[in-house]
């Protein structure tokens, strides 16, 4: 990983994006097995249907973590202060997801320089997932 | 529509172990690319005592409890009606495998939008580590449709 400085970014900067393969029935259920939600809207179609779905749905927390890696692959995770998310709409079976991140805002806060990021993850039609932010802590 | 008396509720704490071989399955099922999260021997060489959790990871332990959606039943709410609408992560210490986090959890708030059609039910958690260290605190926005 090169080190990221706080001097070199500047408001505007794009952080390096990530594009996932995309989500199968497989990706789900191993999710499900890994995240811990067992939840079966998103492994059991006859549950989804049931509640109303078409087709069982990508767990937000996928994505998140999709985002996570996004920012782990930037910097050191002990520069991670916070990070927080919206599901703006559900991720579908099939869709490919794209995260991307800018830095927005660059500031000193408990003794830190801190950049604050906007994220996004947006499928292949453009479509916003998820959107938020995190906090992170430079040298 | 949901008992605003859930308001202030608190969930016992529950303590959950990070493991090595959960470390790798999350990798796997994320398709994590950095060596970091699946090879002790690559986290030790960016300066990790062992693999380290990934960010989102504490939100998956605080689900290793018998009945992760039992928030749903207290509150007589249909699990197939719920969308995750927003999740916070505050960071405060790294955590490893090896290490044994504590989940306190309290409902901090109930409210509706659109006349009732969404209710929204936010749950916070604290994680602490084995030695009493707050490690990081979580806020889940649980979405209801009840169109």
């Amino acid at each position: 990983m090169t080190a990221v400085n706080f001097d070199s970014l500047s408001v505007g900067d794009q952080i390096p994006g990530l594009v996932k393969p995309p989500i199968t029935r497989t990706t789900l259920a191993l999710f499900a097995g890994a995240s811990g939600d067992h939840n079966p809207i998103h492994i059991d179609i006859d549950f989804a249907k049931a509640a109303g779905m078409e087709d069982v749905f990508a767990h937000g927390m996928l994505s998140m973590a999709y985002l996570a890696q996004t920012l782990t692959g930037w910097v050191p995770q002990s520069a991670l202060r916070s990070f927080n998310i919206r599901f703006s709409s559900i991720t579908h079976l099939q869709d490919r997801i794209t995260c991307n991140g800018e830095v927005a805002e660059k500031f000193e806060e408990a003794g830190e320089k801190r950049l604050r990021v906007t994220l996004t993850a947006v499928n292949q039609d453009g479509d916003v997932k998820l959107a938020g932010e995190a906090i992170v802590a430079l040298a | 529509m949901i008992d605003r008396s859930h308001i202030g509720r608190e969930f016992g704490v529950h303590t959950a172990d990070i493991e090595k071989g959960r470390l790798r399955f999350f990798a796997k099922a994320t398709r994590e690319s950095n060596p970091v999260y699946f090879d002790e021997a690559a986290a030790k060489e960016a300066g990790h005592p062992t693999l380290p959790a990934p960010p989102t990871f504490l939100f998956s332990m605080d689900m290793e409890v018998p009945e992760p959606f039992g928030i749903l039943q207290v509150m007589d709410i249909d699990l197939g009606k719920v969308l995750h609408g927003t999740q916070e992560f505050t960071y405060h210490k790294p955590v490893y495998a090896g290490d044994a986090i504590s989940f306190r959890s309290v409902v901090t708030d109930i409210y509706e939008k659109k006349g009732g059609a969404l209710e929204f039910v936010v749950k916070k958690t604290s994680a602490t580590n084995q030695k009493g260290e707050l490690v990081a605190e979580m806020t889940r926005t649980l979405v209801v449709r009840n169109g």
